[in-house]
């Protein structure tokens, strides 16, 4: 199956190998975002070193105040990402920290307070049983993190491997992988998830799952291909002659040329395992009540109160929109920044 | 000679005065039926086929009832829906043992193909329903157990004959799933009925579009001269609920004839005011939780007693009916109809007192007692249906957290439900339970030890004895006695099932729409023969 | 390139047979029985026996491996039986919600193309500029808003702001053209902004990659109508993965829109895919899942003869 990034090998730059083993194409080239080149006096270019360079020479004496300047640079030059990681953050800390943030029991029932507007003592208002919807909200990203992240980050593993398995042992086995992810790839994401959950059951472990597998073939197609660029190289059938082991020379040569596209791809992924999961919960076929889940606030009495109670229904769409922008924007300028090339997703 | 006219003109004013007080005008509730028009209504599913025989859906009923006649059917202006009264049957007598059922058919009746029904076309019918040949499907076969045979004396009776006095057999025919075939297309293709239109109902059949509508118009050769008012109607089918709405505030749909939750209402009121009438009734529908009699320690009833004890009944009456579809609290019979259990006599049982701080302490105390620990844990298994069962489920947690117990809840697909409540993979469920007609038969054959729907499978002889005198008891009085006991015996000795809240019907409609009334069941009163629009 | 085209036009098929197969295996672990289900309907409760009986009429009786080959056999033939759920014809059931996918899969694909690429276009020519951040927001906001919420956003707009309701009703665009497009340009609108976030963000990209090719740097170190002639060169190149992106995204939109047809009411294949999951109406689920697995595989298919035809330096596998 003919794909995007497939094409142009030929009329790309020639990658250089350095005496180490890395590429040059990976590293930020001048002219990659700018029609200004942007060099420093030293010869050193001014935008990040990338996390690939880490990767090959772990033993960076400087590594963390490498890390810290890496973090710097991203923030001072691409400033939308930063905001979009900010958020991430913030997100996150939240999400662990829900229980000591969360000014009520999202469990709890309050018949006496049914229905309420934003008000001081709810701050975000109260849905149809009188839970306050700032502490379901929050206890909500703790959902939409565990199941984002469980799925994206599970999803693109194993697709990772199959696709550098597949480009790495080529031939029969790849014929055969790219056959079955072909035939997942198929089904809609959202269908297949559905199914998944019929059979498996609604609980966090199951969505989870049901999500994670049609991301598989997803990962494993962006994957194989920046794999494959790799596996032409001579050097790696050299790498073979000289007695090398498979193990080794995917970990040394391929590895590090698929980091780049795992990060960017795991951003997009994460985006859109929470909207899958919040679509799952729309729908009634996700996690369950009473558990809190931005998608699970959405239906029933969001729909039937949206006039009444607007509330109820803006704001958790409200979260899981700025969760998946903050998401994509990190992962646009993380693409940008390690290597602009790749045009996938 | 002026004081005579004088005397005259007073006493005419004076009588013309008392007459309108005394009769006033009518409202317009009683203005004269108008004819013309299409009913626009909204349907929330398609019908799987068209033989009712076959059928549970209301999305059978709802479009395709109105080509259908009834031998009886309930009456359509009886808000309790529990009042037989003849459609193809004119007059019926019953004998004096209560064994022998003689119906007389009206005549001139004809199918909308002309031919002239007869008994034959009943008697086939109801062949289909109680005793259906092998490889023909008939739902209800097993509540007419009491029929022994149904014969066609002449063209014009027909009679049924039981083994057993049964005093619901007459509700039972009366269910709004008996439609009347024609016989001659039966003897030729028994399953010709579930892809085809064919009946003496005041609608003829247009169109079925699926994914989309379904068209019907005026029978002119319908045998009640005079109806049905209607030119036809048309059934849109529209699955979310969110979209009937949005038709009926639109003014594209009149009516939605399953019911539709407060919230809905209360937007359809705000947005369209006095174009908008409501009716409301008790559903003949409700939930209880089923325990599974076998699993530790639900085989203990003072752990049974103690779920039921724990929950505040009136609070959630208030509360819930403002968000969902629920709201009576209710004994085994809907409110209001014959056999329903009044209030005062209501309150004695576990659970359903007012003082519910004393009712949780008891509670605690059972639990206790029956060696239950504080926080233990269970998992309650619901059905993954909007309304009422995720409310009512999130309810019944809380309630049960006031006890001291941690209950987890899990959801299940609707369509793999049942097989879990039958393979008794729970041990706490929720049930439902739905009628057709208020009738203890109907609606407690299903406690019966033997019951195939018995999924918390309690063994309970008391039960079955007291079904069984309470079918065939013949005085009303003495009927109601038997069924009181047996309630008592249900949900309060020994608590098998624990009764939630009765649905509620909220049906808002165009105010155009007359000459409907609401009943508890949204499988009654689809014919449309008495519904006419104004303006 | 002809018997590269041919090894792809034969790869078609043992795809699809695998689909058929995964799906048909993958449905029968789903717990539950369309039987059971229609039996047992609103009043919950049905005789075993009943049960029985009519999984005979059903052939659900048969062992699996029969009821697959019979299944194939019927494919072949392209006779795809019968919904299990209603009894009538597979085909009858699809039509008319084909007919609405369809035509809102092809008005959202103009409505992204349409936003795609102008903008892309303008942020890769003025990148890190405010436009660039502008549409780079804009094409993320897309992505980001659950189409679900941005549904049920517009019809409470429409409901509030403007006391009006979209028809509910589908009318397909032969019987009515007018009131078929007040009903479809919403959702259509709703996912086309979506879909053309991707759209954007490719075009963007690929822009920027041609633009950094060799001829267009040359032309730029030449003046700037040069570099307008080259762009409109490069446009060309780079048009090819949009292409792609968009033809993929619209295979996706065929059978992937549930959630916006739950919210628009949409008589949809997604809809209808959901009902038949939950009726377990094996033949209606394994029908519409070869037709929209067909159409991916055929439009994949498409794509590589674009490529083949378009772009000769590919290389073969």
């Amino acid at each position: 199956m003919r794909r995007p990034y497939e094409s142009n090998k030929d009329g790309g730059p020639k990658p250089d190998r350095r005496p180490d083993g890395t590429h040059e194409e990976n590293d930020f080239t001048p002219e990659d975002n700018d029609f200004t080149p942007d060099r420093r006096p030293d010869g050193n270019n001014m935008a990040i070193t990338t996390p690939i360079d880490q990767a090959a020479n772990p033993t960076e004496p400087t590594a963390t105040a490498a890390t810290w300047a890496v973090i710097r640079d991203f923030a001072r030059r691409r400033t939308l990402g930063a905001i979009g990681a900010a958020v991430v953050v913030v997100m996150i800390v939240v999400g662990v920290f829900a229980g000591l943030l969360a000014p009520y029991d999202p469990l709890a029932v309050d018949f006496g307070a049914m229905l309420t507007k934003p008000n001081a003592a709810h701050w975000l208002g109260t849905d149809a049983f009188g839970r306050d919807v700032l502490s379901r909200l929050i206890y909500g990203s703790r959902t939409a993190l565990l199941v984002g992240f469980g799925a994206a980050v599970f999803g693109a593993t194993i697709g990772a491997v199959l696709g550098v398995g597949s480009a790495y042992f080529g031939g029969r086995v790849d014929l055969y992988l790219q056959r079955l992810m072909d035939i997942f790839l198929s089904f809609p994401l959202i269908i297949l998830a559905l199914a998944l959950v019929a059979i498996l059951g609604n609980s966090i472990p199951n969505v989870i799952m049901a999500i994670t597998i049609p991301m598989i073939p997803r990962a494993a197609l962006v994957i194989r291909s920046s794999a494959l660029t790799i596996r032409e190289m001579p050097y790696v059938d050299a790498a073979r002659a000289a007695g090398f082991g498979h193990v080794r020379i995917i970990l040394r040569h391929m590895l590090p040329n698929v980091i780049a596209p795992y990060l960017i791809m795991l951003t997009a992924f994460l985006s859109q395992a929470i909207l899958a999961e919040s679509s799952l919960s729309f729908l009634g076929l996700g996690v369950q009540e009473p558990t809190a889940a931005w998608g699970l606030m959405l239906r029933g009495a969001a729909v039937d109160f949206a006039e009444a109670a607007p509330w109820m229904a803006l704001f958790p769409g409200f979260a899981i929109s700025l969760a998946v922008f903050a998401f994509n924007l990190f992962g646009d300028s993380l693409r940008d920044a390690l290597d602009p090339k790749l045009r996938t997703l | 000679m002026r004081h005579r006219i004088r005397w005259i003109a007073s006493s005419f004013v004076a009588l013309v005065l008392g007459l309108t007080t005394t009769f006033p005008v009518p409202a317009g509730a009683q203005d004269k039926p108008r004819y013309g028009g299409q009913l626009d209504f909204v349907v929330p599913s398609e019908p799987p086929s068209y033989d009712a025989h076959a059928e549970e859906t209301f999305g059978v009923i709802h479009p395709i009832a109105p080509h259908y006649s009834l031998l009886v059917r309930v009456d359509p202006f009886d808000k309790t829906g529990t009042k037989p009264v003849g459609d193809l049957a004119e007059s019926w007598t019953i004998s004096k043992d209560g064994l022998v059922y003689t119906f007389k058919l009206r005549q001139g009746v004809k199918f909308h193909d002309g031919s002239e029904m007869t008994s034959k076309d009943v008697k086939a019918s109801y062949d289909k329903i109680i005793f259906p040949p092998a490889g023909v499907k008939s739902l209800r076969k097993e509540s007419y157990s009491s029929v022994e045979v149904v014969e066609a004396p002449d063209p014009h009776t027909v009679r049924f004959r039981l083994k057993y006095p049964e005093s619901s057999l007459l509700l039972n025919l009366a269910s709004p799933w008996n439609w009347i075939y024609k016989a001659d297309i039966l003897a030729k293709d028994m399953h010709w009925y579930e892809k085809n239109v064919m009946g003496t109902g005041p609608f003829l059949f247009v169109e079925h579009v699926k994914g989309s509508h379904w068209v019907g118009k005026k029978n002119p050769n319908y045998w009640d001269k005079g109806k049905p008012y209607l030119d036809g109607f048309r059934a849109t089918f529209m699955s979310s609920s969110a979209a009937q709405v949005a038709a009926i505030r639109g003014e594209r749909a009149h009516i939605q004839f399953r019911g539709f939750s407060p919230p809905e209402r209360d937007q359809l009121t705000a947005a369209l005011g006095n174009k908008i009438a409501v009716q409301e009734s008790p559903w003949d529908c409700l939930n209880f939780v089923s325990m599974h009699h076998e699993k530790k320690p639900f085989d203990d009833k003072r752990v049974r007693r103690a779920l039921s004890l724990a929950l505040d009944r009136y609070e959630a009456s208030q509360k819930l009916s403002r968000i969902t579809i629920v709201k009576d609290v209710s004994g085994i019979q809907v409110p209001g109809t014959p056999y329903a259990t009044p209030p005062a006599e209501l309150e004695k049982l576990a659970g359903y007192g007012h003082d519910i701080n004393a009712n949780r302490a008891e509670a605690k105390r059972l639990l206790r007692e029956a060696g239950v620990p504080d926080g233990f844990s269970f998992t309650f298994k619901n059905r993954g249906i909007p309304h009422p069962y995720e409310p009512i489920a999130i309810w019944l947690v809380d309630q049960w957290r006031q006890i001291g117990l941690n209950v987890k809840i899990e959801t299940i697909e609707a369509s793999a439900y049942h097989p879990m409540l039958k393979r008794g993979d729970f041990e706490v469920a929720m049930d439902f339970q739905c009628g057709f007609i208020v009738e203890p038969d109907l609606d407690l054959v299903r406690f019966v030890t033997t019951s195939d729907a018995n999924y918390g499978k309690h063994r309970d002889k008391v039960i079955d004895e007291l079904y069984r005198k309470q079918a065939r008891a013949i005085d009303v009085e003495d009927r109601k006695k038997l069924v009181r006991a047996l309630e008592k015996r249900l949900l309060d000795e020994e608590a098998h099932v624990i009764w939630t809240l009765q649905w509620h019907r909220i049906i808002p409609h165009s105010a155009k729409v007359k000459g409907w009334t609401i009943t508890p069941s949204h499988y009654l009163n689809n014919q449309l023969d008495t519904v006419w629009l104004t303006e | 390139m002809w018997k590269y085209l041919l090894k792809r036009f034969l790869l078609m098929f043992p795809t699809l047979v695998g689909v058929a197969v995964v799906t048909f295996f993958l449905i029968r672990v789903i717990p539950g029985d369309v039987v059971e289900l229609r039996l047992a309907g609103d009043r919950g409760a049905a005789s075993q026996a009943a049960i029985d009986a009519e999984r005979v009429r059903f052939g659900l009786d048969q062992p699996v491996w029969k009821q697959f080959a019979t299944w194939m056999v019927g494919v072949a033939r392209l006779d795809f039986g019968a919904s299990m759920w209603t009894g009538s014809p597979i085909w009858d059931e699809i039509k008319l919600r084909f007919a609405l996918s369809l035509q809102v899969a092809i008005m959202a694909t103009l409505v992204a193309v349409g936003l795609a690429v102008p903008l892309g276009l303008l942020a890769a020519l003025r990148q890190d500029s405010w436009i660039d951040y502008a549409v780079r927001i804009f094409s993320i906001a897309g992505l980001a808003c659950p189409s679900f919420w941005l549904g049920i956003l517009m019809i409470l707009t429409f409901l509030i702001v403007f006391k009006w309701l979209p028809p509910m009703v589908y009318t397909p665009f032969w019987v009515n053209p007018w009131q078929n497009l007040q009903q479809l340009v919403w959702p259509a609108l709703a996912v086309g902004y979506r879909y053309s976030a991707v759209a954007t963000r490719m075009t963007r990209s690929a822009m920027l990659e041609v633009l950094r090719e060799d001829y267009v740097r040359t032309a730029r170190a030449k003046g700037l109508v040069q570099r307008l002639i080259l762009v409109r060169h490069a446009l060309k190149n780079a048009m090819l993965p949009v292409l792609t992106v968009i033809a993929l995204e619209f295979a996706f939109l065929i059978g992937g829109l549930v959630v916006t047809e739950q919210v628009f009411n949409l008589n949809g294949i997604g809809l209808l895919f959901v009902q038949a999951v939950a009726h377990r109406d094996y033949t209606l689920i394994q029908a519409l899942v070869m037709l929209v697995a067909g159409i991916f595989i055929f439009v994949n298919f498409a794509m590589d003869v674009m490529y083949a035809w378009l772009d000769p330096r590919i290389r073969y596998r």
